[in-house]
């Protein structure tokens, strides 16, 4: 009774919470658009029985779907969020890479000091982390009254309201992501095993793209997909930093939501995103298993 | 024997000056006289002045809290039991849907979470306010909790347990006095998680708050998406200072009682 | 046979392959190596020996090129080697944890050191080959470190470490992490390859009966000294210290004072009871305290007192510890001093002839004990 009550009110919560919801969604984006509380037709009448469930089914259909790919709005919104992952996702590994690789190496006694200063951020509201970056990279920014004071510059850069910034953001934003899972796979590297390198014969950089590299492999695959999937449906960072310019799907579906109030449209929009969502989800899924059979 | 080499030294400076100056700028530009936050005119606190005084802010602040208390107290509960299902409950039917149910929040984009509960409340004809933005916090971070509880559950050594049963425990008895306090900072940092989840929540809270309940974030949000203000860079540097000194507190506890437990180990071989 | 026996340790027209002259090395405070000053000859099979944190791995590290003396020179073939980084030396070692890479096959493990040396692809497939043959793991060539046992990751790591065919192998506690049976097969293996490819080994070990077993010579340590180096035979029968007499087996050590007497020695060691018997080719001063290393195999057990032999003494049994091939008896000597003397047990399921608390007499021959300074 204690166990079935146990398996029983999580479970319960997350259907009505979460899976449910998530049938609305999809039911929604099979429906039209109507002026109305709420707007869109058909509602689902249970009252009329079964002729009412037929009647709610027929008049689903995938207008919005269609509708999807007839205005280009939405598959380059798709197409720029997906590059703008991966571009972010491949600067974040660069700049978390080198972190990370010296930390593993620090001395012993620095590095909860130096684990703290990287979880430190995780802590602290993602949206003050985003706006700091608004007063660096605006036109009179600080970053430009600094490179004009230098001088590198004459005429200020622009750089909030481009892409540029997004790229800023999410690296800055999402970093420790990246920091994280690579640290833990070169902090658990036996520091024998680049002995043994040298001593065979390696010079420092053959050991570490030979040895070190191959053996963070799956710290850095994880790394990459956990800045890369949360950063397919980001809608804070551009939103502020990103301008009118940028064009990510979840700043679309939120302006079709608020701005449009097209309901039907921007459940089909969080259909679809799900979709391109469940590649690299389920390949991320697939790598983490991998990685725990390895370890037993 | 690992040494600071000139290379890794360079790499850590750079990027945690990355990581932190920006935080850095907005503190100091925090105490700027001037209302152009780009522009340096003399220390003053004024901007904290007019931030206490701005009601909404208070009011917004106070919802936030209450709604983060709440939820990542209920999220504890229920992803502490869902860690417990997760790690020792073997099969019953509907497992693999209970696994996904529980992961997928973690993966899953704010928007959908908050358009697909919207679209629930919208649909049962809750008025959306404080509770349902509990509902939806609760709903997203008990998975949190439930990873970082079932991480420690995996490792946690079941002969404990069963050495209570053994000795006349009840398996309740069991879990409440040898398990629990067990995994107890796994809970709490659990908890912790939630709450720090909840108190930054923007997206999720827009969706589904009303116009009787707004939370810090989306207060915030309607603030800065015209630009930086300076009382918004007072509020972040609170912001800012609460969550350092927690962390910090947090580490040189967590520092004191390793030294502790070191001591108390060396103290115990001499003994012998 | 005619064949001569391989001590070029005692030949002074030997050259060393390594020579440490005067190495010191330091940690801070620490001193890990003290002023060490010794040589190791070509297709040597030499054995540090000694405790934890007694300087034998410090020792290995400075002939692989991971540390540098601090005072000293390490000189390879005549040449200082000091200079020259891990990767360029003609040493190679293996590891205590085997460090082998996880995520290159047992074949590509091999092969690493080889394809640094840019050989060609047929040399060094060539090579593997003969390697994987010698350590008899031809049949798992394509698996990982983690598809098979600890003793084949063992052999991988010696064939890796042997593919380059280095002037001097090190072998860091090599039979650590085997157990016991597996241990005692892979030391003749070992012996063997090491036979067979002509290489100078030396190797690092805290286990006296490891080293005993493969070594030409063993060398005991003790905080960053070598207190001997010498045959296996010598280091036991002929220890120098009392350090080594305890250290290598079982021993008694009897501590008293010498006196000259005839062709020997007397040691007077209690009130009350007559001196015991020894010879020594050191020489003691009348009065000088010395001590009395005995092997338990060497000390006889009996019911009466033996007329034979000057060193008798009678004692009571208070242990008894049954090996299966061999029973020790500690035996409380008149004076308080536990002797341990060992019988082997060469008949089956003969009744013990002696128990608990039975009064028994023990004795040895004069040349059975060792006579040691203080």
């Amino acid at each position: 009774m204690r166990r079935f009550a146990l398996i029983a009110l999580p479970y319960g919560w997350l259907l009505a919470l979460f899976l449910v919801p998530f049938l609305i969604v999809l039911k929604i984006s099979l429906s039209d658009t109507a002026l109305a509380i709420p707007p869109y037709t058909p509602t689902l009448d249970l009252s009329e029985g079964w002729a009412g469930i037929k009647a709610f089914l027929s008049a689903l259909d995938f207008e919005n779907f269609t509708f999807l790919t007839t205005d280009d709005l939405y598959w380059k919104a798709y197409l720029s969020s997906l590059q703008i992952a991966l571009v972010s996702t491949v600067l974040t590994l660069m700049v978390g890479y080198p972190i990370a690789y010296g930390m593993a190496n620090a001395p012993d006694h620095w590095r909860p000091t130096l684990m703290m200063l990287v979880i430190l951020p995780f802590w602290t509201s993602f949206l003050i982390r985003v706006y700091s970056w608004m007063g660096i990279l605006s036109t009179e920014g600080y970053l430009n009254q600094f490179l004009l004071w230098l001088g590198v510059i004459s005429t200020p850069l622009t750089i909030l309201n481009t892409p540029t910034a997004v790229y800023i953001g999410i690296v800055y934003t999402y970093l420790p992501f990246m920091i994280l899972p690579i640290y833990s796979a070169l902090d658990r590297m036996d520091d024998s095993l680049l002995e043994a390198a040298e001593d065979l014969g390696c010079s420092r950089l053959s050991a570490f793209w030979l040895i070190t590299v191959p053996l963070s492999k799956n710290g850095i695959i994880a790394g990459c997909f956990l800045v890369f999937i949360p950063t397919i449906g980001e809608f804070v960072i551009p939103s502020l930093l990103g301008g009118s310019q940028t064009l990510m799907i979840g700043k679309v579906l939120w302006e079709e939501f608020f701005n449009n109030r097209d309901w039907p449209v921007a459940s089909a929009v969080a259909v679809v995103l799900l979709l391109i969502l469940i590649v690299p989800i389920v390949l991320f899924q697939i790598n983490q298993q991998k990685q725990r059979e390895a370890e037993e | 024997m690992r040494r600071l080499t000139w290379f890794n030294a360079t790499s850590l400076s750079l990027g945690f000056a990355f990581l932190y100056l920006p935080m850095l700028i907005l503190i100091v530009y925090s105490f700027n006289e001037s209302k152009l936050v780009t522009v340096w005119a003399g220390f003053s606190t004024k901007w904290y002045g007019t931030l206490i005084q701005n009601q909404a802010f208070l009011d917004a602040a106070l919802v936030t809290l209450k709604v983060a208390v709440a939820s990542s107290t209920i999220a504890t509960v229920l992803g502490t039991m869902a860690a417990l299902v997760l790690v020792r409950v073997g099969r019953f039917p509907g497992r693999t849907l209970f696994s996904g149910m529980i992961y997928a929040p973690l993966v899953m984009p704010e928007v959908i979470t908050g358009l697909s509960l919207l679209l629930l409340f919208i649909g049962i004809g809750l008025d959306r306010g404080i509770l349902t933005i509990i509902l939806a916090h609760t709903t997203f971070s008990m998975a949190f909790v439930a990873v970082v509880v079932s991480s420690r559950l995996v490792t946690f050594d079941r002969s404990l347990e069963e050495a209570a049963l053994d000795l006349g425990c009840s398996a309740f008895d069991a879990f409440r006095l040898v398990t629990l306090p067990i995994i107890a900072p796994a809970v709490i940092s659990g908890w912790l998680l939630a709450f720090t989840l909840s108190l930054d929540d923007l997206v999720i809270a827009s969706f589904t708050a009303g116009p009787s309940a707004t939370t810090l974030p989306i207060k915030i949000w309607s603030s800065i998406r015209l630009g930086v203000s300076p009382e918004i860079n007072a509020l972040s540097t609170i912001m800012i200072g609460i969550v350092a000194a927690g962390v910090i507190t947090a580490s040189l506890i967590t520092k004191r009682a390793s030294l502790r437990q070191q001591a108390d180990e060396r103290a115990a071989a001499q003994q012998r | 046979m005619g064949q001569t026996v391989f001590e070029p340790w005692n030949d002074p027209e030997a050259k060393p392959l390594i020579q440490f002259k005067g190495v010191t090395k330091r940690f801070g405070d620490f001193t890990a190596i003290d002023n060490l000053t010794f040589d190791i000859y070509e297709r040597e099979f030499f054995a540090l020996l000694g405790p934890s944190g007694c300087g034998k791995t410090t020792m290995m590290r400075m002939l692989a090129g991971f540390e540098k003396p601090t005072e000293g020179k390490i000189l390879l073939g005549g040449q200082d080697i000091a200079p020259i980084p891990p990767n360029k030396r003609a040493v190679n070692m293996m590891f205590q944890s085997y460090a082998l890479f996880p995520h290159l096959s047992v074949w590509d493990n091999i092969a690493f050191g080889l394809r640094r040396d840019r050989m060609s692809k047929d040399a060094i497939a060539a090579r593997v080959e003969e390697m994987l043959k010698l350590t008899r793991l031809t049949q798992f060539a394509r698996r990982k470190p983690h598809q098979i046992s600890g003793g084949q990751r063992q052999r991988v790591a010696l064939a890796r470490s042997l593919a380059k065919a280095p002037k001097l192998l090190l072998l860091d506690e090599p039979m650590g992490a085997l157990d016991a049976k597996l241990r005692t097969a892979t030391q003749f293996e070992l012996m063997d390859i090491q036979e067979k490819t002509g290489t100078t080994f030396v190797i690092v070990t805290h286990d006296q009966e490891e080293a005993m077993t493969v070594a030409s010579r063993v060398a005991v340590m003790d905080n960053g000294r070598i207190i001997q180096a010498d045959t296996p035979a010598r280091i036991y029968e002929s220890p120098n210290s009392v350090y080594v007499a305890d250290f290598i087996g079982e021993v008694t050590i009897i501590s008293g004072t010498a006196r000259r007497s005839g062709a020997g020695y007397e040691i007077a060691y209690a009130e009350g009871v007559p001196p015991l018997h020894a010879e020594s080719e050191t020489h003691f001063d009348t009065g000088e305290p010395c001590h009395l290393a005995l092997r338990p195999e060497k000390v006889a057990i009996s019911a009466e007192k033996p007329s034979e032999r000057r060193n008798t003494v009678k004692g009571r049994i208070i242990d008894i510890a049954y090996l299966g091939n061999l029973s020790t008896y500690h035996v409380e000597i008149e004076g308080g001093r536990m002797v341990k003397a060992q019988t082997a047990n060469t008949r089956r399921l003969s009744r013990r002839d002696f128990t608990w608390e039975d009064t028994v007499w023990l004795s040895w021959s004069d040349t059975a004990a060792v006579m040691l300074k203080d």
